[in-house]
């Protein structure tokens, strides 16, 4: 049966060593839809991300997660990448002597075998990269180099929504991809994510400023406190947040001063 | 968590050893243990003359006065020589002149290996010299080769054939003096390949020695002689497997290369013995002296080695950098998995005047492995100029294996240029589940990045020496990773 859900998670709860993150949250994300999950630190908003993507530092203890209406917790990682399921990482990961091109060869091989597909020709792989470098506006030197080895801050978030072009995911998760960028690599990872926005394609922005929202427009903005989503509306959401930071939202959901101040990061 | 990353650590690591069978095959043994009748026996069973002999004996004499050196970073359970068969030789005509005389089960068995022993049936152009325990089974492409007056075949024919070449270099490089486990192979060795290029001339296929030890109890020695003359080239390659047994196996190789003036040697193992099984038991005791010495002027060496087999290596290829402005290479990758150990290495001893040396060496270590790489540089008073870069790295794949670095540099000359890096690093969590994000499985992950560390020494490998290691570092990985 399909779900007119890409996404549904209900009533989640999550914990890392026996201390609960996220404490009963719920989301809806149909197809095509940008959702931006904004929130102090240690709300659990990259906890979320940890959980979608099946990283197994973190234990699901209670509620549902469907992908296309199928039960994603019970899905290996590589299984929900396969599936569709893309992170921008918040910190990309430097592995020295693995070339952009081989890492990526691979990935996209492991996804076309998952759909029964035929692995791409060397030729037709390549015409992809360079058409896709092209659509991100990422310097060619950098996928002849090993993954994010070497690679500045910037270079590596361009290289994450560069890899996102290629695998062209059903569900990207941008997870703090605007943190440490100037305001160039802002616009290019902006438009990057905007070029692969397509009425298949969904985005949940996870951010804790406002600035990459001006570049990428959101259909919804949700606020995460504490391990719930306490308020959700439209763009303009992230507006108000920007004008009046995020206490007067925790005095609206009345919220206990102690778990505002948690600052927990991940 | 952590029993999960151990789970697929054990899953990668439990790779199974594919050469392991075992050939019916009736064969000619000797009485287990060591005498100087023993020694005597060997050479009566083939046919040597007298001043072979007599080199063996000298051999044995001083062996009998050496102790096992005991300075390696490993711990080597006691071998007693007098329960080891020193001569087992499938039983069959010395040196069959075509393929109908060898035996149909021989030739199954290195078919069964990926060796097909029929030319007409190997789509490279890689001559084989094929040795079973202690003798030389059949060596392909003779013929193609004598045209250009190449020797290529096995020791004992050499002997034999071409004995004033085999007396002016036998013992040259690896005296029978050197050490302990090249004394002993000096005085029992069976067998083995002989190679010589002559003046200006460039062979034109690889060469090869496919290494197989069957029967149990037996120790296989064998010498390798390789010489190339003038301006000469040559590319050598070099496998071994051995079946599964669980006691352990001494296997003592010499290998000893002469390159002279102008001549390029390149020397390509890809060493797969039987590493034992998950708990250690079993396994080839790989004791091996290699050496090369660049003889003449602007000749170079290059050892290019994948080691993966064995319960226990000691080898340290080394290179006598003795011709004005020659070249020594060392590229190595070790793989120790399980209860694996390995202490291996090289040394570049620069004699000559603007002699360079170049040391890659990967250490790769999982599950209870213990990998130490161990390498001497010593520039002598009268090498001027001489130049040498060394790098060392290892990786760890777990937190129960070790990696251990043993670097000395000796230098006597204030116009020497020495350089040493050295990394360590560890296959995280964090790498594999990026890549796991990617849609890699954890498995693919960990053949990824140990490709990738190991590339720069594939790299230097013959093209089908390079697929065939890539595929064996994964496989001997397997089980390893999480």
């Amino acid at each position: 049966m399909k779900s007119e859900f890409l996404l549904q998670i209900k009533d989640l709860k999550a914990s890392i060593d026996n201390k609960s993150i996220i404490k009963g949250l719920s989301l809806e994300v149909k197809p095509g839809e940008i959702h931006a999950i904004m929130g102090p630190n240690g709300s659990g908003k990259s906890t979320l991300a940890n959980v979608l993507t099946g990283r197994d530092l973190v234990t699901v203890t209670d509620g549902s997660v469907t992908f296309e209406g199928r039960n994603l917790l019970d899905m290996s990682p590589e299984e929900r990448a396969r599936e569709g399921i893309f992170l921008s990482f918040q910190y990309p990961i430097e592995i020295p002597g693995v070339s952009m091109v081989n890492f990526m060869k691979t990935a996209i091989n492991e996804q076309r075998k998952h759909r029964g597909l035929e692995p791409l020709s060397a030729s037709e792989f390549l015409s992809q990269m360079r058409e896709k470098k092209e659509l991100v506006e990422i310097d060619s030197a950098l996928t002849n180099r090993s993954v994010n080895e070497g690679f500045s801050g910037g270079e590596k978030k361009k290289n994450e929504i560069f890899q996102m072009a290629m695998l062209e995911p059903r569900l990207a998760l941008l997870d703090e991809t605007d943190s440490g960028l100037d305001i160039d690599a802002l616009r290019i990872v902006a438009n990057g994510v905007n070029k692969i926005r397509s009425a298949d394609t969904s985005v949940i922005v996870i951010t804790h400023y406002q600035r990459l929202l001006d570049y990428i427009i959101p259909d919804f903005v949700h606020v995460m406190f504490d391990g719930r989503i306490v308020k959700s509306a439209g763009p303009e959401l992230a507006l108000e947040l920007e004008k009046r930071g995020y206490d007067w939202i925790r005095k609206e959901a009345d919220i206990a001063e102690e778990s505002w101040i948690t600052d927990r990061k991940l | 968590m952590e029993n999960d990353q151990d789970k697929v650590l054990n899953e990668v690591t439990t790779g199974e050893y594919k050469y392991g069978f075992v050939t019916d095959i009736e064969t000619d043994v000797i009485p287990k243990g060591l005498s100087e009748d023993v020694v005597r026996l060997i050479s009566a069973k083939k046919e040597e003359p007298e001043w072979m002999l007599e080199f063996r004996l000298k051999a044995f004499r001083h062996w009998l006065t050496m102790k096992m050196p005991a300075w390696a970073n490993l711990k080597i359970p006691e071998i007693n020589y007098q329960d080891i068969i020193f001569y087992a030789a499938p039983r069959q005509k010395p040196a069959p002149g075509s393929l109908s005389e060898v035996d149909p089960q021989l030739i199954k068995t290195f078919d069964k290996l990926g060796i097909p022993l029929e030319e007409q049936k190997r789509l490279t152009g890689v001559a084989v010299d094929a040795v079973m325990d202690s003798i030389s089974v059949k060596t392909t492409f003779r013929e193609t080769l004598a045209e250009l007056g190449i020797i290529f075949c096995s020791f004992s024919e050499a002997v034999r054939e071409h004995p004033s070449l085999v007396q002016k270099y036998l013992a040259s490089v690896v005296p029978y003096t050197d050490n302990f486990f090249a004394t002993l192979n000096s005085a029992v060795f069976s067998d083995g390949s002989f190679c010589y290029i002559p003046k200006g001339v460039r062979c034109p296929m690889e060469l090869s020695t496919y290494f197989r030890i069957n029967t149990s109890n037996t120790g296989q020695f064998e010498r390798t002689l390789l010489i190339a003359d003038e301006e000469s080239y040559v590319s050598y390659l070099e496998g071994c497997t051995a079946p599964m047994r669980d006691e352990n196996q001494l296997h003592a190789a010499v290998v000893e290369i002469v390159a002279e003036r102008g001549a390029e040697v390149k020397y390509s193992t890809v060493q797969n013995w039987y590493p034992g099984d998950r708990d250690g038991k079993g396994g080839i005791l790989n004791f091996v002296t290699k050496r090369g010495m660049c003889k003449g002027d602007d000749s170079k060496i290059s050892w290019t080695q994948v080691e993966t087999g064995s319960a226990i290596t000691w080898k340290y290829p080394s290179c006598i950098l003795r011709g004005n402005n020659s070249t020594g290479e060392f590229y190595s990758v070790a793989v120790t998995n399980n209860y694996q150990q390995a202490d291996t290495g090289t040394k570049m001893i620069h004699i000559g005047k603007n002699t360079k040396s170049t040391i890659v060496s990967k250490g790769i270590s999982a599950g209870f492995g213990q990998n130490s790489y161990r390498g001497l540089v010593k520039v002598l008073g009268k090498a001027e100029g001489a130049r040498n870069f060394s790098q060392c790295d290892s990786l760890l794949l777990g937190d129960k294996c070790g990696a251990h670095t043993f670097p000395y540099i000796e230098v006597d000359n204030p116009s020497a240029i020495v350089e040493h890096e050295a990394t360590t690093s560890r296959i995280g969590e964090d790498q594999i589940f990026y890549c796991n994000q990617r849609g890699i499985s954890t498995e693919d992950a960990i053949g990824l990045i140990v490709n990738g560390y190991a590339r720069e020494v594939i790299n230097k490998l013959p093209m089908e020496f390079a697929v065939e290691a890539q595929k064996l570092l994964q496989i001997s990985l397997e089980g390893s990773v999480g």
